[in-house]
C-alpha cells in the first residue's frame, strides 16, 4: 500500500464522514430540541437526490437546479413537520418510530410511482470534473474535494448559527428546557418548524451532493439513515459535537476498513468483515460507554 | 361454556375459523393463512418485548432471518428432519439474540431502538456477504423439512403444523407473562427503578425475555424457510423489523392475540391492494401514520370492546412513561 493510496483513502473517509455528519446532525438536533426520533430522515436525503435530478431535467443547469432542489426539499420538510411531526412531540418513542417509519414507506413508494424503480445515474457537474494532485503521485477527484469543502462550510455555518445568533440561542434554550422557552413568550412551534426544516435541508444537501456519487434510487436514504443512527449512538444522542466526532470516526473507519481488511485477511469472510466493521466499532463504544462518547448529562 | 367467558368464546371462534376456513377455501388461502400464522408468530415475539417488557426493538427481523438461514442451510446440508432442524434454528437465533441483547440492553429508550436497528443491519450485511449462499439473491431450499415419517410437502398438513406451533407459542407465552417472572417484567416495563429497588435488577430479566423472543422469531423464520422454500437477506431487512412492529400496533400490543390479527390485517391489506396496484405501500405508510396519530386501540382491542369481552384488569400503559421521562431529562447536548 502506497502513501498516495493511504492519503486518498483518508480523504475519502473524510468526505464520507462529513456526509454522515450532515445526516447525523439533523437526527441529533431534532432529537435534542423536539425529543423526536425521526426515521424519515433518510427519505429527505433521498428526496434531495430526486429533486436535483428533476430540477436538472427541467432547467438543464446545475446553478439553478441545486438551489431549486434545496428549496423544494425544505418545503416538503415544513409540510411534513406541520402535518405529521407536530402531533408526535407529545407522544412516546413508539408512536414516533412507527409514524416516521410509515413516512419512509410512503416516500420510498412515492418516488417509485413518480420516477420508476430503476436507479438513475447523475453526472458530476461539468465544471467540477477532473482531478488534482494532492500529494505527488496521488490524483484526487475535484468533485469529492468540493463536496467535502461544502459540508465543512455547512458545518461551520451551523456552528455559528447555534453559538452566535438569536435563533441559535433559542435552539440552545429549547434543548435545555422547552417549557420555560415557551413560557417566555417564544413561538416554540415556529422554532420547531425551523429546526426541522434546518435538519431536513442538511439531509437534502447531503443527498444532492451524494447524488452523482451514488445513484438516485428508491430507498437510497435507508442505509445512510442507519449509518447516521450508528453515528448518533457513538457520538451520544443530542450532542452536535458527538455527531461530528462520531461521523468522522465512522466515515474514516468504514473507508479504511474497506481497503485494509482485504489486504490483511483474504478469505471468503472478508466481505462480511468489511460490511460489519462499523457496527463492531459501535459495539466497542457501547462496551465502554452506554450513552456514547459525548453523552448529554443525565440526572 | 359459561366458564369460558366472552373472551374465551372469542378466542375459540377465532381458532375454529383458523382451523376450518383456509382448507375449505383452497390451496391459495391455505398458503395465505400459513403466511399469517408465521408472521403472527414473529409479531408475537415482538409483542413479548414491546407490550410486556417495554422494549421497542427495531431489529427482530434479524433473528427471524437467522432462523430462516439456519433451517434453510441445514436442509441443504441434508438435515431434513424438522425435529432436529427447527430446534437448532431456534438455538442459533437465541444465541444471536443473546449477543445482540447483551449489548443493546445496556442502552435504553431511544438509544435501544437505534442500537437494535444497527445490529440487525449488521446481521443483514453479514447475510448479504455470504456469497456461497447466493449473496444478495439468497438461495432456494430444495424441500420442506419432515416430521420423521410425516411429509410436510402438502400445504394443508404444513398449515396445521404451523398453526399447532403458533397455538403452542401463544400458550407458552401466556404461561410466561402470567407467571411470577411475567409479573417482574411487567413491573420493569412500568417502572424500572422501582423494580430494581424492590430487588429485581432489570438487565438479566430483560435479557431473558430478549432471548426467548429471539427463539420464537427464529422458529417463525425456520417455518418461513419451509413455507417459501427460499431464503434471502430480504428476510432480515429493517423494513421487515418495522413491519413486525406495525403488525403489533395494528393488532394491539400487550395482548398476544393482537399481533396475530395485526399480521392477518397487514397481509390481507397487501394481498387485496396488490390486485389493483403494485404501489400498495403508498397506502400502507399513511395508514400506519393514521393509526398512530388518530386511533387509540388496535384490532384486538376494538374486537374485545365490541363483543364486551374486556378483562377486569387495568390496561397497560404503552406510552412508556418511565422511558420517556428518562429520555426527556434536561439534555444540553445539542448546544455544545
Amino acid at each position: 500500500m502506497t502513501l498516495a493510496l493511504l492519503v486518498e483513502q483518508l480523504f475519502n473517509g473524510l468526505q464520507f464522514g462529513m456526509m454522515l455528519f450532515l445526516m447525523a446532525v439533523g437526527v441529533t438536533l431534532v432529537f435534542g430540541i423536539m425529543r423526536v426520533i425521526n426515521l424519515a430522515h433518510g427519505s429527505l436525503f433521498m428526496i434531495g437526490g430526486y429533486f436535483l435530478m428533476a430540477a436538472l431535467a427541467w432547467t438543464q443547469s446545475y446553478a439553478l437546479a441545486v438551489p431549486l432542489a434545496f428549496i423544494a426539499a425544505a418545503l416538503v420538510a415544513v409540510v411534513l413537520e406541520i402535518i405529521v411531526l407536530r402531533p408526535l412531540y407529545r407522544r412516546g418513542p413508539l408512536d414516533q418510530v412507527l409514524a416516521t417509519f410509515g413516512l419512509t414507506l410512503f416516500f420510498n413508494e412515492a418516488v417509485t410511482v413518480i420516477w420508476g424503480r430503476e436507479s438513475i445515474p447523475l453526472s458530476i457537474p461539468p465544471f467540477l470534473t477532473g482531478s488534482v494532485e494532492i500529494i505527488p503521485g496521488g490524483a484526487y477527484p475535484i468533485y469529492r474535494l468540493v463536496i467535502t469543502g461544502v459540508a465543512i462550510v455547512a458545518g461551520l455555518l451551523l456552528y455559528l448559527l447555534i453559538t452566535r445568533t438569536r435563533v441559535g440561542a433559542l435552539i440552545r434554550a429549547g434543548s435545555d428546557n422547552r417549557e420555560i422557552v415557551a413560557a417566555l413568550g417564544i413561538n416554540i412551534n415556529l422554532l420547531y418548524t425551523l429546526v426541522f426544516a434546518l435538519s431536513a435541508m442538511l439531509a437534502a444537501l447531503a443527498g444532492i451532493m451524494m447524488g452523482p456519487l451514488l445513484s438516485v434510487e428508491p430507498g437510497a436514504g435507508d442505509p445512510i439513515l442507519i449509518l447516521a443512527l450508528v453515528v448518533v449512538v457513538i457520538g451520544g444522542i443530542g450532542s452536535v459535537r458527538g455527531a461530528l466526532v462520531g461521523a468522522l470516526m465512522v466515515g474514516i473507519f468504514d473507508t479504511l476498513s474497506r481497503v485494509l481488511i482485504p489486504l490483511v485477511i483474504q478469505t471468503n469472510a472478508t466481505s462480511a468483515l468489511v460490511g460489519m466493521a462499523v457496527y463492531v466499532l459501535m459495539a466497542v463504544v457501547l462496551l465502554f460507554s452506554r450513552t456514547g462518547l459525548f453523552a448529554a448529562h443525565r440526572g | 361454556m359459561a366458564m369460558l367467558g366472552r373472551r374465551g368464546l372469542l378466542l375459540l371462534a377465532l381458532l375454529a375459523a383458523a382451523i376450518l376456513l383456509p382448507p375449505w377455501f383452497g390451496t391459495y388461502h391455505t398458503r395465505f393463512a400459513t403466511q399469517i400464522a408465521i408472521y403472527g408468530m414473529a409479531a408475537l415475539s415482538v409483542d413479548l418485548l414491546l407490550g410486556y417488557t417495554g422494549l421497542i426493538t427495531f431489529g427482530q427481523a434479524a433473528l427471524f432471518g437467522v432462523g430462516a438461514y439456519a433451517a434453510g442451510m441445514l436442509t441443504v446440508y441434508g438435515v431434513t428432519n424438522a425435529l432436529v432442524a427447527w430446534p437448532l434454528a431456534i438455538l442459533v437465533s437465541m444465541l444471536f439474540a443473546l449477543a445482540i441483547g447483551s449489548l443493546s440492553l445496556r442502552t435504553r429508550g431511544f438509544q435501544f431502538i437505534m442500537v437494535t436497528l444497527a445490529f440487525a443491519q449488521m446481521v443483514y450485511y453479514f447475510a448479504q456477504s455470504l456469497r456461497n449462499w447466493g449473496g444478495d439473491d439468497g438461495f432456494t431450499v430444495p424441500q420442506r423439512n419432515d416430521l420423521g415419517f410425516i411429509s410436510l410437502a402438502d400445504h394443508t398438513t404444513f398449515y396445521y403444523v404451523v398453526l399447532a406451533l403458533l397455538v403452542l407459542v401463544v400458550w407458552l407465552s401466556q404461561r410466561i407473562v402470567r407467571s411470577e417472572f411475567g409479573m417482574v417484567i411487567r413491573g420493569i416495563r412500568d417502572n424500572e427503578r422501582r423494580a430494581a429497588a424492590v430487588g429485581f435488577p432489570p438487565y438479566p430479566y430483560k435479557l431473558v425475555v430478549f432471548v426467548i423472543a429471539g427463539g420464537i422469531a427464529g422458529l417463525a423464520g425456520a417455518l418461513m424457510a419451509n413455507h417459501a422454500k427460499f431464503v434471502s437477506p430480504a428476510g432480515l431487512s429493517w423494513q421487515l423489523s418495522g413491519e413486525l412492529l406495525a403488525m403489533v400496533i395494528l393488532g394491539s400490543a400487550n395482548s398476544l392475540i393482537g399481533p396475530i390479527l395485526g399480521a392477518a390485517f397487514f397481509l390481507a391489506f397487501r394481498d387485496v391492494l396488490s390486485d389493483y396496484t403494485e404501489h400498495w405501500m403508498l397506502f400502507f405508510g399513511p395508514l400506519l401514520v393514521a393509526r398512530v396519530l388518530l386511533m387509540k386501540e388496535g384490532i384486538w382491542g376494538l374486537l374485545v370492546r365490541a363483543t364486551g369481552a374486556e378483562e377486569k384488569r387495568a390496561p397497560a400503559k404503552l406510552d412508556f412513561p418511565a422511558a420517556s421521562a428518562e429520555a426527556a431529562q434536561p439534555n444540553p447536548g445539542a448546544s455544545r
